[in-house]
Order: C-alpha cells, then sequence, then structure tokens
C-alpha cells in the first residue's frame, strides 16, 4: 500500500519510467532496515533481561564506563553492534571467498524483503499483494540457501555440518507450517495479509474476539504447530541444532567475524519478527483490538500488531531459556511422524467444521 | 543404526572446544552424523604431577593433589592424607576426621553440582547450569571462609588440617543445608524430567555393568549402571562407618539402566546423601581438640608402601606411595577416577551421534587435570 501511495506521490513523466518505482522501493526498504536494526536492539536487550531473570541474575545495569554505564544497561545493545562492527573482518585463507562474503547478505535478504508484506496497521503495509501470506512463506526459506553458502564456503568441518542440519530442518519444517497456513487460508478465502485480518473481526463464541486462534479446534492446532515450527525454522532453541553451540561451535557461522556475523545475528532476530508477525497476523488477529469496536483506530492497530508480535518474540525468548536441545534426528522425528500428519489430519478436520459449523 | 556405510570423515573434537570438559581432543571417525569410532587424545594438561612428586617433601606433595582434579581438591587432599597417615600410623584426632568428612562432602556436593550444571549445558539447557553455579558458589564461600581459597585448598594436611573451624562455621553449614536441599526439587523439575532431556539422555550411551567393571569405570558413573560400589561403605576409610547413609544406583527409571539420565541422576540424588552425611557430621562434631596436634615435626614414613583408595567425587581415587624413608617419596602413583572413566568412551558411544557423544562424555563427568596429571 505505502509502496503504491509513494508511486502516486513521486513526479512523473521523468525519463525512465522504471525509476520512480526504483525510488519508491528504496524509500520504503530504507525505513524498513531501520526498523529491523532498532528491533532487533530492543529484541537483543530483551534477551538479555529476560534470561537474566529466568537464570536468577541481574543482566546489564549499567556498570563501567561508556556506553554500558547508561542507566538499566539500556544502551548493552548498541554497545555490543559496536563491537561486532569495530571488529576484525577475517576471511579464512581457505574459503571460497565469494561466497564467504555473498552468504550473509542472502541470509540477511531472505529475511529482510518478507518485510514488505507484513501488515503493521490498517495503513502500514509497504504492498499488500494478493497472494501476501504465499509470499511471506516463499522468501522467508531464501535464507537456507544463504546459511548452506556459509556452511560450505567457509571450508569449516563444523560449518558443514550445522549447515546440513540447518538445510535439513528449515526444509522440513516449511512443509508443517505452510500447512498450517493452508488452515488460515481455506477459511478467510484469501492470501492477502489484510484481507486475512480483516476476516478476524469481531467477537466469536460470543465474547472471544473472532481470531482464528479461538475460531475452531483446529485452527489452536493449526497456530500451535505454526509457531512452533516457525521456531525451528529461526534455529531457536529447542531447535537450535544448527548452530548447537556445545556441539559445533557455532555452527554455519564459525568462521564468521565482525560486521558478517552481525548479519547473521541480525536475520536470525528479523527472522523471528516474521514469524511473530506472521502468526500475529493469521491467528491472533493482527492490528485487530482484542476487543472489539475499541481502540481500532490505525494508531491502535499498529500498537496490537506490535504487542502481539513482541509477546510471541518473549514466547520463543522463555523457550530459548528453559529448554534443552533436541538432537537432530529427534528433530525430524518431531516434524515428518508429529506435526506433518497432525497438519494434514488438521486440513481435513477444518473442511468438515467449514461444512457442519460454518 | 547406520545402515549404509559412506564415506567415513575424521573429525578433531577440541582441544579447543567447548563441550570437552579442558583441554582433551576426541578422533572422530563420523560417517554425517554417526559417530563409528572415538580415539580420545590425552597429555594436553600433562603437569608431570607423579615424577614431580618424586623430587618434592610429602608435605609440599598436598598442593599438587589439589590441582589435579581441581573440582573436588578437598577429596583429592582427603585420599593422599589419609593414604599417608596410614604408612605413619598417625592417629589423627575425631575432630579432625569430622572437619575432614563435612569438607569432603560439601566438596562432593560442589562437584556435582559443576558436573551437572555443564552436563545441562551440553545437551543446550543453559539455565540449569547457573542455577548450580549460583549454589555452588554457597560452598566456596563456606571454604573462603574456613582456609581463604576458593578452588585449591591445601587445606588437608598430614595429621591434621591447615586451619580450625572459624566462629559461626556450623551455622553457615547449617544455613546452607536448609537452602540447598528444596533446591534439589528446583533442578529436578527444570532439568531432570523435562522431556527433551530424558529424550535427550535416556538410553544413550547405555554402559552395562559388565562393561563398566571391567574397564574399572568406578563412583557415580558405575553406580549409574547398577552397581551399588561406594567405597565409603564398601571398604570404609577415615570414619565414614559411623553415618548413616544410602548409596543410590541407577534403576533404569526412563530408560535402560547405565544410561545416560541414570548417571546424571545418580549424581543427584548422591547430593542429598551428602546432606545427610553432613548433617550427622555436624551434629556429632567436636568441640574442641587442636587441628594441628597430630601433625608430625617430620614428615619421614617408614620404608615401605601404601596403596590407598578413596571415594572422590569422580569415583574410585587411589595414592600408591613407596617410600624409601627419606622425606621424599620414591614414587606415588595416582590412580585416576576421571582416566577410567574416559576409557569407556569409545565402547559406549560407538554408533550414536555426534550429539550424542556430547552428552555422553558430559554425563561420565571427566576432569582433565586429573587425566593427564
Amino acid at each position: 500500500m505505502i509502496v503504491d501511495r509513494l508511486i502516486d506521490w513521486l513526479p512523473t513523466g521523468v525519463a525512465w519510467p522504471g525509476l520512480t518505482f526504483i525510488v519508491a522501493v528504496i524509500l520504503c526498504a530504507v525505513p524498513v532496515f531501520l526498523f529491523i536494526a532498532v528491533y532487533a536492539l530492543v529484541a537483543i536487550y530483551g534477551e538479555l533481561k529476560i534470561s537474566s531473570f529466568i537464570q536468577d541474575k541481574v543482566g546489564p545495569m549499567g556498570q563501567g564506563v561508556g556506553l554500558h554505564a547508561w542507566r538499566w544497561g539500556l544502551l548493552q545493545p548498541v554497545a555490543d553492534a559496536l563491537k561486532l562492527i569495530l571488529k576484525e573482518d577475517i576471511i579464512p585463507s581457505a574459503a571460497d571467498k565469494k561466497l564467504f562474503i555473498l552468504a550473509p547478505f542472502i541470509v540477511f535478504i531472505g529475511a529482510f524483503i518478507a518485510f514488505s508484506a507484513l501488515p503493521f496497521s490498517q495503513t502500514i503495509i509497504i504492498a499488500d499483494m494478493n497472494i501476501g501470506i504465499f509470499y511471506i512463506l516463499a522468501v522467508s526459506s531464501l535464507g537456507v540457501i544463504g546459511i548452506i553458502l556459509a556452511g560450505w564456503s567457509s571450508n569449516n568441518k563444523w560449518s558443514l555440518y550445522g549447515a546440513m542440519r540447518s538445510a535439513a530442518q528449515i526444509v522440513s519444517y516449511e512443509i508443517p507450517a505452510a500447512l498450517s497456513i493452508v488452515v488460515v487460508i481455506m477459511l478467510t478465502s484469501t492470501m492477502s495479509m489484510q484481507g486475512i485480518i480483516q476476516y478476524q473481526s469481531g467477537l466469536v463464541w460470543g465474547f472471544l474476539p473472532n481470531w482464528l486462534l479461538f475460531n475452531n479446534p483446529f485452527t489452536f492446532l493449526a497456530f500451535i504447530i505454526f509457531f512452533i515450527s516457525g521456531v525451528a525454522e529461526c534455529n531457536r532453541t529447542p531447535f537450535d541444532i544448527p548452530e548447537a553451540e556445545s556441539e559445533l561451535v557455532a555452527g554455519a557461522f564459525t568462521e564468521y567475524s565482525g560486521m558478517r556475523y552481525a548479519f547473521f545475528f541480525l536475520s536470525e532476530y528479523a527472522n523471528m519478527f516474521v514469524v511473530s508477525g506472521v502468526a500475529a497476523a493469521a491467528f491472533m488477529g493482527g492490528w485487530q483490538s482484542p476487543i472489539p469496536g475499541m481502540f481500532d483506530t490505525p494508531g491502535w492497530g499498529l500498537f496490537w500488531f506490535m504487542s502481539k508480535s513482541m509477546f510471541l518474540i518473549f514466547m520463543m525468548i522463555w523457550f530459548r531459556w528453559t529448554f534443552p536441545r533436541l538432537r537432530v534426528d529427534q528433530l525430524m522425528d518431531v516434524c515428518w511422524k508429529g506435526f506433518i500428519p497432525i497438519s494434514l489430519f488438521n486440513i481435513f478436520g477444518v473442511g468438515i467444521w467449514y461444512l457442519l459449523v460454518g | 543404526m547406520g545402515i549404509v556405510k559412506g564415506d567415513q570423515m575424521v573429525l578433531n573434537i577440541g582441544p579447543q572446544h567447548p563441550s570437552t570438559h579442558g583441554v582433551l581432543r576426541l578422533k572422530v571417525v563420523t560417517d554425517g552424523e554417526i559417530v563409528s569410532d572415538i580415539e580420545p587424545i590425552i597429555g594436553y594438561l600433562h603437569r608431570c604431577f607423579e615424577k614431580h612428586c618424586e623430587n618434592s617433601t610429602y608435605e609440599q606433595v598436598i598442593p599438587f593433589t589439589d590441582r589435579c582434579d581441581y573440582i573436588a581438591s578437598m577429596n583429592n587432599n582427603f585420599g593422599y592424607v589419609v593414604a599417608m597417615e596410614k604408612l605413619m600410623e598417625i592417629k589423627v584426632p575425631d575432630r579432625v576426621e569430622y572437619i575432614r568428612i563435612i569438607m569432603a562432602e560439601l566438596n562432593r556436593i560442589a562437584s556435582h553440582l559443576l558436573a551437572l550444571g555443564v552436563y545441562g549445558l551440553d545437551v543446550g539447557a543453559f539455565t540449569p547450569f547457573l542455577y548450580m553455579f549460583r549454589d555452588r558458589e554457597r560452598i566456596l564461600d563456606i571454604f573462603e571462609l574456613t582456609c581463604g581459597a576458593r578452588l585449591l585448598y591445601n587445606y588437608m594436611w598430614v595429621g591434621g588440617v591447615s586451619h580450625d573451624l572459624p566462629v559461626g562455621f556450623v551455622e553457615t553449614v547449617y544455613g546452607f543445608l536448609d537452602y540447598f536441599e528444596p533446591k534439589l526439587k528446583e533442578y529436578n523439575e527444570i532439568l531432570t524430567y523435562n522431556k527433551i532431556f530424558i529424550e535427550r539422555t535416556a538410553d544413550v550411551g547405555v554402559l552395562p555393568p559388565e562393561v563398566a567393571i571391567s574397564y574399572g569405570v568406578s563412583g557415580p558413573n558405575l553406580r549409574g549402571s547398577g552397581v551399588k560400589w561406594d567405597l565409603r561403605k564398601d571398604e570404609p576409610y577415615s570414619i565414614y562407618e559411623r553415618f548413616d547413609f544410602d548409596v543410590p544406583v541407577g534403576e533404569g527409571t526412563v530408560g535402560t539402566t547405565g544410561d545416560c539420565w541414570d548417571r546424571f541422576y545418580v549424581r543427584m540424588l548422591e547430593m542429598t546423601e551428602s546432606a545427610k552425611i553432613l548433617r550427622q557430621a555436624l551434629k556429632d562434631l567436636p568441640q574442641d581438640g587442636d587441628v594441628h596436634q597430630a601433625i608430625p615435626k617430620k614428615i619421614r614414613p617408614p620404608k615401605g608402601s601404601i596403596y590407598q583408595r578413596t571415594e572422590s567425587p569422580r569415583g574410585d581415587l587411589a595414592y600408591y606411595i613407596i617410600s624409601d624413608g627419606t622425606p621424599q617419596p620414591y614414587r606415588l602413583k595416582m590412580r585416576s577416577p576421571a582416566f577410567t572413566a574416559l576409557s569407556v568412551l569409545n565402547e559406549i558411544s560407538r554408533g550414536w551421534m555426534l550429539s550424542d557423544v556430547i552428552a555422553i562424555l558430559g554425563s561420565l563427568d571427566i576432569v582433565l587435570g586429573e587425566i593427564d596429571r
């Protein structure tokens, strides 16, 4: 939507018509990048503080000098980011240099372009495509190519292990995630993100907001499966086997340092937001207010969407600091023997429900 | 596992690796994720402990024993001084014996806390590690209170201990026990009975009792396989026969007897038993007695030799000392329980996955300082 309006607003009739489009896209991309950067800082601070509460320690508290010393350690993530930027960029001599440099960008692009279809509020969405949710599912798996490149080009056995595990994991967990989204598409009969959210207005069962999460038992199950698969796609604990610290040192990212490593880190957090955002939009009513009819201006819409997404991100952080890690074959078992059959059954169940209950 | 035999790859885990618990190198032959052979390569931390001892006087050996198993230095001191006292036929005062038991059991709890916490890290759970470190810290504080050192104590001397107990020691330890015993429940909730943790450890790396015995595995690793063998009960040294405690063994609660979970849980139960011993020792602790009274002016044991086994948190820790009547030992040999535990790794890890090797290695609770000496 924003991109369309920008194209209308920009002066037309320049020498090359495509130029308007490119300028509009760049104008959209810059704020999205800034948003990811700022959000990642917030999420990292959240991760530090939440893990501290869980682990009975205090976390960053503003000790020492410089950026760390600001109140409650609020600038700790900024200091961390600065450290990563200033670090030496090491490319191993045995690495495949071109692929090694390319990999972090591909991983980041996968997460970055998914933001263009995320509905932040009634009016804030870069492009409300008619295949929005399909587009997000498609581009968010781009990242795996980058991870494989990173693992292969590092010329390191640990990286290779991490990359192979990651590829297997992300490809597998795409399937239950997509199958759960099929349930959403069946009910809403649209793939546009805004359309899906608009479907979820009003009340269900008389008192609950008409979020798909509460719509019927099958959609609830679909939400659980989608969210857990999403956690797996982000390589977060308990599915963090690709970068399993105690086994693979840092998995596919072992040889990376400085800014290149920071890009992987940023992508992980951006991916978390994409997964949470899609889950919030598809199952939790996106920008819809929890009390239908109240607080439903676009400004509140942004607030509701961010709150729901951040809540899901909080859940992911909570998982991470509570659970041990699964083994690679157990991880596959959960997906192929658990989630996929349940998802298929779910589609069937929703169909029946739709026929009988409506 | 592994029906099709593919190309094999050699993977070096360590010497610098987050999960080798020190500078250990594992030469692992893998077929994809599945491990077909492991060769532990040790010696990166070799400090010539035994040769050093031949050139040191008997009292100078004690600080070296601290540095062998640096997680449980008190128990290492204990084994050495018990051996020396037997060789020299010294009778130590009751108070000293009780103090030693208190220290050894406190250190056993501290050592198990570290082992279990780090095991959580090995299977990817971060939080239990910090909980256990938080509580281990209190034990280190108690040691600091007593002898000023937090890790390497040099506390037990031949015939006595270096310092008498400080004022308020008994209350501090009681306070610790009151705090600590309920915490075990917390550990069990967050880690032991976690579904994923059980998935990762149950039935993995099963060490059958006969294999354990033939390799000479001892301590919690042996008891995890269901063999009730504890030197504190079966060959009591010091005054362990005065205390009432159980020897927990692995029962295969969630999997097969002798799997990683059993080895883990046996340590958890042993902490309860140590707490039991501590309470009894604190109750019976004689109020008076000079802890330096029995310390000989000159340590010059008669010609002869001694082999004394003690139960360290890692198992059967033994010292073999040959004396030729001079102030320096002619030969000193330390039987390291972690060394035998590591030797069984290849036997029980073959056919498991890379992640399991880390889990199995962690469950054996090795300390490289003691393996390499």
